[in-house]
């Protein structure tokens, strides 16, 4: 090895260190590094292939194996909400199982509080998915013989509480979710949205910090669904839980998310700040997903905002309310400029006009050519 | 083929002659057609070739076969199966030895706290008085003693297996094709290694017959209804940390507990159809009366056994479907 060498070797293994420490001090909730996933009999032989980049296609014609995530590297913060959104197939229902091993890996490390899961053993296991993460289910998984408030303990059941704890909790988290009086009903005497009620309220009574939904409300209606988005937010402002959320709704995605996380094939395609990524999206996949949704609903005024000049206001705007509340306030009037204040400081300014340019897509949904769904 | 020759004729079959032989020797017998051409069997190529042996020296080879390994087979299986004679004799003695009022309250009480239905009790009560009525009641209890038990092994001994099977399918692959002879064997063949195993005074000689006929839905069915639970309810019990235990004993059971049930039905019913045919080998209950109906051509006594056994039948099928639609029902707890 040359000096030259040696030197940027050493630089870069300075880097690398400092880099990591950066990291450490963020210290993400659960962070997924490097994941594959690789269905078939001799997953470990073909994930080379797959290393060196070879197509879900590819893979399937030349090896009959499935590629089923692709060097995942998702960081999942403490008290945020992170979904991942992407279309049937895309392996989004495959990356939620990953935190919980429900699926294991083929290759790649699951970090929870810093502990590579992959390491524990079952017993630890068991015990990280009694105490550590509660999960939510699309189609709800409750025990059809057992009453709603036995559901709700359930997670208290298998830790072997008594029985006096078992039901004050679960009491008190079916009260929360508003399911007070149904404790003696059974689940198929219920409503879906119901159902699923007692599916949060039996997740919220393990008291994990992290709840994994996997679709939670994509079996419910939109009226319901609504309805739980809000309960969700509100219980979250109180509760701060991590909580991965799973669906391929975007207009659900863009009102849970503080990061979302985008998925097409098996690999992340795009990942961060809603408002961003729907600013700039950065591929024509999710272009044509975005061109879509109701963007005057969806934006905040934050992302549309400009620097603050001199002038006259017509008024002050919160950042962080979306344009349509705008729109409302404003009468439609394109000839105004708003000062926009976060926390009581003005941070920027919105001219109308901006606005209304900022509601047309980069590229409108009748001019997409590829259509993905 | 020099050498075949006289390796056939050294040491010649010296057996007793068969009747074939015999009518040929005594000249009655009709001139064998001389355009057969006999097919090569064991007692042809005997003909020919004097080492070969006859039919009837293979049939001697296979019982002297079976005889030997006779007391080996009998030190392992005497101490498993004597628990059976024990529940058998024990359970006939207390239905043959106690007042009928007794028997009859007990059985209604329990059909009214395993159904909840009281047109079934009615039914039951119905039956049991028939039983009493045409003089009947010994050997009916006696019969349902044998089923009762049978019942009992096969669900002790089927739920476990069933449940093992559904767990590990290479274990499926090898016990299925082990149900299906035991349903093909026509009852009768069960009996004829029975006999030679086991004096034939003794009890469990037609319990092993009877439950190894019956076990086979119950073992099946638990297959089956562990194997149908809900996967997406499994892997909530796996995501909130179930041990394999608690998956078992809370989600997996309960949840396969209909079809366990109607494994057990079918069960009893089979039990009722073999303690019938194992009266062949002193199974006590109706099944000796039927059996003394075609032995004495006894049409009325034969009947009369017929009828309570049809009886007996829809007695237990309407109990225990009543007491599974009663679980599907309430969902009850295990």
């Amino acid at each position: 090895m040359t000096a030259p060498q040696k030197q940027l070797c050493r630089v870069l293994t300075e880097q690398k260190l400092k880099c990591e420490t950066d990291i450490m001090t963020q210290t993400p909730k659960v962070s997924l590094r490097g994941l594959y996933k690789i269905f078939g009999s001799d997953d470990k032989a073909v994930l080379q292939h797959a290393k060196a980049g070879m197509s879900k296609e590819n893979l399937l014609v030349s090896h009959q194996h499935v590629l089923g995530l692709k060097d995942i590297n998702v960081e999942m913060q403490a008290g945020e909400i992170t979904v991942v959104m992407g279309l049937s197939g895309s392996g989004k229902s495959t990356l939620i199982r990953h935190l919980n091993r429900l699926i294991e890996p083929t290759d790649g490390e699951i970090l929870v509080d810093g502990v590579d899961i992959m390491k524990l053993s079952t017993l630890d296991l068991r015990h990280m998915r009694q105490n550590k993460m509660s999960m939510v289910f699309q189609k709800f998984a409750l025990l059809p013989h057992r009453t709603v408030l036995q559901n709700a303990a359930m997670a208290l059941n298998i830790q072997g509480a008594a029985t006096e704890d078992q039901e004050g909790e679960a009491k008190k988290w079916l009260d929360r979710v508003g399911l007070g009086g149904f404790e003696n009903h059974y689940p198929s005497q219920l409503s879906g949205g119901m159902q699923q009620r007692v599916g949060i309220a039996r997740a919220l009574t393990s008291n994990s910090d992290i709840m994994l939904m996997d679709e939670a409300f994509s079996a419910l209606d939109p009226l319901i669904r609504t309805d739980m988005q809000d309960l969700l937010l509100e219980l979250q402002v109180e509760l701060k839980k991590t909580i991965v959320f799973i669906t391929h709704d975007l207009d659900e995605a863009l009102k849970l998310a503080d990061h979302l996380v985008i998925l097409k094939d098996g690999a992340v395609i795009q990942q961060g700040e809603p408002q961003s990524i729907l600013m700039a999206p950065s591929d024509p996949y999710i272009e044509d997903f975005v061109s879509d949704i109701n963007r005057a609903r969806v934006l905040r005024i934050r992302s549309v905002m400009q620097e603050l000049t001199e002038g006259k206001f017509a008024g002050d705007v919160d950042a962080n309310d979306n344009l349509e509340s705008l729109i409302a306030t404003s009468g439609g009037d394109t000839s105004l400029r708003y000062r926009v204040v976060e926390n009581g400081k003005p941070v920027g300014e919105l001219d109308m006009r901006e606005l209304v340019k900022a509601l047309v897509p980069r590229i409108s949904s009748s001019e997409t050519g590829t259509r993905y769904h | 083929m020099v050498g075949l020759r006289a390796w056939c004729d050294t040491d010649a079959s010296t057996g007793p002659m068969s009747m074939a032989q015999l009518l040929a020797k005594t000249g009655n017998s009709a001139p064998e057609p001389s355009y057969t051409f006999a097919f090569p069997s064991l007692d042809e190529l005997n003909k020919a070739c004097g080492q070969i042996a006859q039919t009837r020296d293979v049939i001697k080879g296979l019982e002297d076969g079976f005889l030997a390994i006779r007391p080996a087979l009998r030190t392992v299986l005497d101490p498993i199966t004597q628990p059976l004679s024990w529940m058998l004799d024990g359970t006939l003695y207390l239905f043959t030895t106690a007042p009928w009022f007794l028997i009859m309250a007990v059985m209604l009480i329990a059909v009214w706290y395993a159904t909840y239905s009281l047109s079934v009790v009615i039914f039951n009560a119905f039956c049991l008085s028939f039983f009493a009525f045409v003089d009947h009641f010994e050997p009916a209890m006696q019969t349902f003693a044998v089923i009762l038990v049978c019942t009992i092994i096969s669900a002790l001994l089927g739920v476990p297996i069933g449940i093992a099977m559904s767990k590990y399918n290479r274990l499926q692959r090898a016990i299925i094709p082990v149900l299906d002879l035991l349903q093909t064997l026509p009852t009768f063949v069960y009996l004829i290694p029975l006999i030679f195993l086991f004096p034939i005074g003794e009890s469990r000689l037609y319990g092993i017959a009877i439950v190894l006929y019956a076990i086979v839905p119950v073992i099946r069915l638990t297959d089956l209804g562990v194997r149908l639970v809900d996967k997406d309810v499994v892997e909530a019990g796996n995501a909130f940390g179930m041990s394999p235990a608690q998956k078992l004993g809370k989600v997996e059971l309960p949840l396969a507990l209909p079809n366990i049930m109607a494994g057990l039905n079918q069960t009893i019913m089979m039990s009722l159809a073999m303690v019938v045919i194992a009266s062949m080998v002193t199974a006590p209950g109706l099944g000796v009366l039927v059996l003394r109906g075609i032995r004495n051509l006894e049409l009325g006594v034969g009947l009369m056994a017929g009828v309570c056994i049809v009886l007996l039948a829809v007695m237990l099928d309407r109990t225990s479907k009543a007491a599974l639609s009663r679980i599907d029902r309430t969902k009850t707890e295990m």
